[in-house]
């Protein structure tokens, strides 16, 4: 048996799909420069045509036809030499759309391999949300902004070749910078100044080493899936109740609804952005509980909506349909560490919470400057020298 | 002679990094295909994706049509078909039930359609994953029907699949199933042949007096009663007598234009010349398959595996022949088929019908039911069904129909 290489990519559905995969081709593409063979593809169960949705590339490199034809029937490879985040509000884990729970960042990384983020955080900032480890490995950031495109178009701005500068750095038996460039100068357009990108990326990046125990130690949520016999007939489902009317923590007055909601479907990574609430200027015109998609929102007892952060998938409508200005402000997950009701904040101390809320309001990036999602004709085009400045700065 | 070779060293074949479904895309840019029908379902759809990318840069050259639905698409391409266009089209799961009308009037009107199934499992539940039931079932309406393992495979096998469909002793279609996900969404390195092999290799399409033109004024699709129906079905029937004959005959030629060694086009023989017991399976489980047969001969097992190719045609005799020399047979079916004898998987079922009239000997068939709706087979499944198979081999009463890889 030779020697197998397995890269492992972790993006947001939709957003990142087409950078997943290019990413994962110039992988390929590189290590074939060397006669190795390899493939790539997609985690079997994902859907990565949903916005936003946790989803996995799989590039796999081997130094033999037969070593390669083993990785494969392995399917997802279950060890990797180095995972790449693509969108480091994806540190506090992965919740695929065929539900297996929460899954760590870092849960396939052989011993000592690498974890890679692209983001502008630290990485102690980052060991915050990146959950502990039972074997040591080493994490590392590319700095800049998460690239985020559309399903159909692509947002040529270097992040591919930038981080396969970094493979090259964390993986040199995989492929040299040399077997890069060349599949760079050969395969892509824009050669030249590709190949200048991927070099930064590779002689920057730098890795600490994260000891055993270190990171985030909440647990991971699991889920055990029923044996068939377990399992209702008529391929049903039991439905959620009503629910019922939800309890005042100030003054135990019961009052308002929560409706019944899954149990086991519980909303986290699925999310780049969450809604924090004002609720001092909320005038209870109940369009963003009538709007919710995912019927997120309880109605407390005094009246406000509250938004159930298990349920919420971060999708922004709140936002747009709330007619009061900085009511609703969508603010990036990595500014929250749970999933605790911002109400019952609201509720215990409201000086605090107004103080807290307005903190990460300003935290917020306005609603037309967000990377993800496609609007007009040479937005990408514009974006580009930004992140291009951004990425140089690191 | 001399000037054939100059010809060949000067348009090598290039290599391309592509999925199985983006394969089969460049194989109907190579056969310069005429009519091209979409309507999305995953995971057929990165065909049509592709094709569409291909078409917008200018680099292939067909109509290119959106249907309103499945059953639509199969329409608008048989009636092309039958007016002299080469076409392709194909579905997923439910799309291709949706279409199962025009499917079973494809193959009667002698039209010689390749699809591709990017097999997905049929509803309830909602599933993405691969299960072998949609292009199974139609099975018995005249449709050939073939099950690829590798992005080299879709490519070579749609090239091959127009010219099998189109010979004149054929005109049926066929139809390139490709296990979803695993097959149609995997990048991986092809050889993409030349333009002049493909032309060398897959002649224009002529449908000769079927042709329906003005200059050739025929009629289709009649009404008819019960004087005339059991004569027309002789008529595809006799495509079936001639079918294995003439598939034989085209991967011949093949592997003279193409240089690339098929070997038999039927099955595929893996590890199996000294082997005791052997499993039998379509599509990409033969990955898995390899892996475990080479650590088990490793241990000293004498086992093997066949991937079966064609399912129609089935190729009856000749897999009665080879399956006949082993103590017992395993089968592994990506599909099921309630009810049927010995509740067993539709290519166990086949299989054992293929070994009942042989002269030689009857081992014992075992059937399993394994990797629906996507579920990975894994190698130790793939022990785990062989050491059945060699229980069974020792005499040793074994369940003749077994699921594997289910939570219970």
């Amino acid at each position: 048996m030779g020697q197998l290489f397995a890269v492992e990519i972790i993006y947001r559905g939709v957003f990142q799909k087409i950078l997943a995969k290019n990413i994962c081709r110039g992988i390929v593409l590189s290590a074939h420069n060397e006669g190795k063979p390899g493939l790539s593809f997609g985690r079997y169960s994902d859907s990565p045509e949903r916005n936003g949705i946790p989803a996995k590339s799989y590039a796999i490199v081997a130094t033999d036809d037969e070593t390669l034809e083993a990785g494969m029937a392995q399917y997802s490879p279950k060890q990797v030499d180095i995972t790449v985040v693509l969108d480091d509000t994806l540190c506090k884990g992965l919740e695929s759309w065929a539900w297996m729970g929460l899954q760590a960042v870092n849960a396939f990384l052989k011993p000592n391999a690498t974890l890679a983020v692209i983001s502008n955080e630290t990485v102690p900032a980052l060991l915050k949300t990146i959950h502990v480890k039972d074997q040591p490995y080493e994490l590392g950031t590319l700095k800049g902004v998460p690239s985020f495109s559309g399903m159909w178009n692509y947002k040529d701005d270097h992040t591919d070749v930038r981080v396969l500068g970094v493979i090259a750095k964390a993986v040199p038996q995989l492929f040299s910078f040399s077997s890069l460039e060349k599949y760079i100068a050969t395969k892509l357009k824009d050669g030249a100044l590709k190949v200048q990108s991927a070099k930064l990326a590779y002689e920057r990046f730098s890795k600490v080493k994260v000891e055993v125990g270190q990171g985030n130690h909440e647990p991971l949520r699991t889920y055990v899936q029923p044996k068939w016999e377990e399992m209702r007939e008529g391929t049903s489902i039991v439905g959620m109740p009503q629910g019922g009317a939800m309890k005042d923590p100030a003054t135990g007055a019961l009052g308002g609804h929560r409706p019944a909601r899954s149990t086991t479907f519980l909303k986290f990574a699925t999310r780049t952005l969450r809604p924090v609430t004002n609720f001092e200027s909320c005038t209870k015109c109940t369009l963003c509980w009538l709007n919710c998609p995912d019927a997120s929102f309880d109605v407390t007892p005094d009246g406000l909506y509250d938004t159930d952060l298990e349920a919420c998938s971060g999708c922004g409508i709140c936002e747009q349909v709330c007619p009061v200005p900085n009511c609703i402000t969508m603010v990036s997950e990595h500014e929250f560490a749970n999933n605790a009701s911002q109400w019952a904040a609201f509720k215990k101390d409201k000086a605090a919470y107004k103080a807290w809320a307005a903190a990460k309001a300003a935290a917020a990036v306005p609603m037309e400057q967000r990377s993800y999602g496609y609007r007009y004709k040479g937005q990408y085009k514009e974006q580009i020298p930004a992140a291009l400045e951004a990425a140089n700065k690191g | 002679m001399a000037t054939t070779a100059v010809v060949e060293q000067k348009h090598v074949e290039q290599e391309a990094l592509i999925t199985g479904a983006e394969a089969i895309a460049v194989a109907c840019k190579l056969a310069d295909v005429d009519v091209v029908t979409a309507y999305p379902i995953r995971p057929y759809d990165t065909v049509v994706q592709y094709i569409s990318q291909l078409v917008a840069d200018g680099e292939m050259d067909c109509e290119y049509i959106a249907a309103e639905g499945e059953h639509s698409q199969f329409e608008i391409v048989k009636h092309a078909s039958v007016c002299g266009a080469r076409v392709f089209c194909g579905s997923s799961g439910v799309g291709w039930m949706y279409a199962m009308e025009c499917l079973t009037v494809t193959p009667a009107l002698r039209v010689p359609m390749v699809a591709m199934v990017g097999n997905r499992a049929l509803d309830d539940p909602g599933a993405f994953g691969v299960e072998h039931n949609d292009a199974l079932s139609v099975r018995d309406l005249g449709w050939n029907l073939i099950w690829v393992d590798s992005a080299q495979e879709c490519l070579d096998t749609a090239l091959l699949a127009y010219r099998i469909a189109e010979d004149r002793r054929m005109m049926v279609p066929v139809a390139i199933s490709c296990d979803g996900s695993f097959l149609t969404h995997s990048q991986a390195l092809v050889k993409v042949p030349t333009q002049e092999q493909v032309n060398r290799f897959l002649p224009p399409y002529n449908r000769g007096e079927l042709l329906m033109h003005p200059d050739n004024v025929i009629s289709i699709a009649p009404q008819c009663n019960e004087d005339w129906v059991m004569e027309v079905r002789r008529s595809n029937y006799a495509v079936t007598e001639r079918a294995i004959d003439v598939i034989s005959e085209c991967y011949a030629d093949f592997e003279k234009v193409f240089g690339r060694k098929v070997g038999n086009p039927f099955f595929e023989e893996y590890m199996t010349e000294d082997a005791d017991v052997v499993l039998v399976g379509m599509g990409t489980l033969s990955t898995p398959a390899r892996v475990a047969i080479r650590k088990m001969r490793a241990e000293g097992k004498k086992v093997g595996f066949v991937r079966l190719r064609w399912f129609r045609p089935f190729p009856a005799e000749a897999l009665a022949k080879c399956l006949s020399r082993f103590k017992a047979i395993g089968v592994v079916d990506r599909d099921y088929s309630l009810g049927s004898p010995y509740l067993s998987g539709v290519v166990a079922t086949e299989i054992r019908t293929a070994l009942y009239p042989g002269q030689g000997p009857k081992p014992p068939v075992l059937g399993f039911i394994c990797g629906l709706g996507g579920r990975e087979v894994l190698v130790p499944d793939i022990e785990k069904m062989t050491d059945f198979v060699s229980q069974a081999a020792a005499g040793k009463s074994v369940p003749l129909t077994q699921w594997i890889g289910l939570r219970e």
